[in-house]
């Protein structure tokens, strides 16, 4: 997989060189076989570093990387079987969220998720990620039926928000985030909520009030889009970067804000380059949590998850 | 820093009627049909446009004042202010010196001021937004004074009513803000689990993150009419859609036809729909 962001230009560069000795094969001479091993040796050292200082708006570039690992990728590397239940039951379905049951090391689980899409047509069909609020809905059902049968509900959470169309202002996309608001604090099962790549406003929040909140390393976590906290506060878009430095909304900075519980480590370069290790650190970091939550007597979960919401904000008294 | 925390309003207790305090305005112009109006008239018909009906917005005490019995309303948490959870500093945006700035301004701590009152002689714990400060936002203060006066709400056993006027969530807070949407709503779940009435009164404007949480969460919902009430800004739409969207086309009557509300009261009716509320929805049992 290439190096094709714009501040990946030094690895892609090293890159180049490998690829050339590379192709040399049982050819290479001794010395070029040295330089192999040293160009090597250098992208990784090159790829931590670069990795490890991440901007906000560089950060920002990873978790939308169009080879990112999606929900539906890590589902099929995670889950020994997933069954996808569609529709709300009152208007449609909607394709910016899968639900359903799935078997998560032997363990029943009820996954909610967002859904990108990679290619033009898939991003179409699922609307970007933007979920609409049948997507909501469908969402508020099928957690209701883990609470039924008592399976642990796991969110992935993938999305810059929630969509801003005419049809979703007709169909109540407020009340259908602030339904999921109201019903996930007493849910009585666990819930692990983790963002995976871009956690944007209440489209996001709407399927994240749980339990543990852990965050892909390279993952974003925000009150607005980038884009769309610009506009609100310069009305322009273009200085998303900024707002993304000022809103703090990387992992490791939520991380230190406590407002996360967990970083999942991501293989160097980001989960695009290893989905499958990618896959492996969160099934991993899921099933700790699973156990521990799974631990816990029902009244004492609840009163935890409330008091974790209840405790977050920062505010002082007038002197 | 804040000296005093709140001016007292110059209408409690000496003021017989419920009504507005009288401002020194001799006349102003309509924004939307560009009526003159004259400030006196104006202010009897509770800051209404007497040509078109437009609902001027109105200041937290202006709203309190309008709403419940006179010299009932006893404030809370008057003292808590926000701080800069992020040390928000970007493109002349300093969020400390804005917050400062917006204190002299409105005469507010913050964007909401919270209390209990009653509404003919009945009980309410009550939470009044104030669009002035920074756009009505939800930031850490509001979300817990909003979350206290519910946890009044449920101790006291007292209905609530939460009146809105917000742009959303704050970005100058960043996540924390948006946190405070799931604050809101968990504290309104132990309500609900509680058996306590919620009134949810939506003014001009009740946007984003504060729509998709407690606002929309009432049993009741009431909005005022020609209301901005929406998830997304028309502007946002418009641009998301490549659109030119009519005017009032997300608003209190599109939220109303559209199944999304309970009902559309103009202003001049509120209180005593409220207390009818409240006594429709008085519990039985107790």
């Amino acid at each position: 997989m290439a190096y094709d962001l714009e501040f990946e230009k030094p690895l892609a560069e090293l890159e180049k060189r490998m690829h050339a000795l590379q192709r040399k094969g049982e050819h290479l001479k001794p010395d070029e076989l040295l330089q192999l091993h040293k160009a090597e040796q250098e992208l990784h050292n090159r790829t931590e570093e670069i990795y490890k200082h991440l901007t906000a708006w560089q950060t920002v570039q990873v978790a939308r990387h169009k080879d990112r690992p999606y929900a539906a990728d890590y589902i099929r590397l995670m889950c020994d079987d997933f069954f996808e239940l569609h529709g709300d039951r009152s208007f449609g379905d909607d394709h910016a969220i899968m639900a359903g049951p799935a078997k998560l090391d032997g363990n029943s689980v009820i996954l909610v998720c967002h859904q990108k899409g990679r290619d033009m047509k898939e991003k179409q069909f699922h609307n970007f990620g933007l979920a609409h609020p049948e997507g909501y809905r469908k969402s508020a059902r099928v957690m209701q039926q883990a609470e039924k049968f008592g399976f642990p509900i796991i969110c992935l959470i993938d999305t810059s928000g929630a969509s801003p169309a005419m049809p979703d202002e007709e169909r109540g996309q407020a009340e259908a985030i602030a339904f999921n608001l109201y019903l996930m604090p007493r849910l009585c099962v666990p819930i692990i909520a983790t963002v995976i790549g871009e956690g944007g406003s209440g489209g996001a929040l709407a399927i994240s009030i749980a339990d543990r909140i852990l965050m892909l390393e390279h993952s974003i976590y925000t009150v607005a889009s980038p884009e769309a906290a610009a506009s609100i506060l310069w009305r322009d878009n273009a200085f998303a970067p900024q707002a993304a430095e000022a809103m703090r909304i990387s992992a490791r900075e939520l991380k230190a804000l406590n407002l996360v519980d967990e970083l999942v480590p991501e293989p160097l370069g980001g989960a695009h380059r290893n989905h499958r290790i990618a896959a492996d650190n969160l099934k991993a970091a899921l099933l700790k949590h699973l156990v521990e939550l799974k631990r816990l007597p029902i009244d004492e979960l609840l009163e935890r998850r409330y008091q974790k919401f209840r405790t977050i904000g920062k505010f002082g008294q007038a002197s | 820093m804040v000296k005093e925390a709140i001016p007292p309003s110059t209408s409690f207790g000496n003021q017989p009627k419920p009504g507005l305090p009288v401002s020194g305005n001799l006349a102003l112009k309509c924004p939307k049909c560009k009526a003159l109006l004259y400030g006196r008239e104006w202010e009897k018909d509770l800051k209404v446009c007497s040509h078109c009906n437009y609902h001027f917005k109105l200041t937290a005490h202006e709203r309190i004042d309008l709403l419940v019995d006179p010299g009932s309303f006893v404030e809370m948490d008057a003292d808590v202010i926000s701080v800069d959870p992020l040390n928000f500093v970007s493109r002349l945006q300093v969020y400390a010196a804005k917050l400062d700035e917006e204190r002299q301004n409105a005469g507010l701590n913050e964007a909401v001021v919270v209390g209990h009152a009653s509404i003919e002689a009945m009980p309410v714990a009550l939470a009044v937004m104030d669009f002035r400060f920074i756009g009505g936002s939800m930031g850490s203060v509001v979300g817990e004074k909003i979350t206290r006066t519910i946890e009044l709400s449920i101790e006291q056993r007292i209905p609530v009513l939460i009146s809105s006027a917000s742009g959303g969530a704050r970005m100058q807070e960043g996540l924390y803000s948006l946190m405070q949407m799931a604050k809101t709503s968990a504290a309104l779940a132990r309500l609900g689990e509680a058996q306590i009435p919620f009134f949810s009164l939506l003014t001009d404007p009740t946007t984003g993150g504060v729509t998709a949480s407690f606002a929309m969460l009432g049993d009741v919902i009431i909005a005022e009419p020609g209301a901005l009430v929406c998830f997304t800004g028309p502007r946002v739409i418009e641009q998301f859609m490549h659109i030119k969207l009519p005017e009032g086309a997300v608003n209190s009557e599109f939220a109303l036809q559209h199944g999304m509300i309970d009902t559309v009261v103009h202003r001049r009716e509120l209180r005593q729909t409220l207390a009818r509320l409240l006594r429709l929805y008085k519990c039985n049992r107790s």
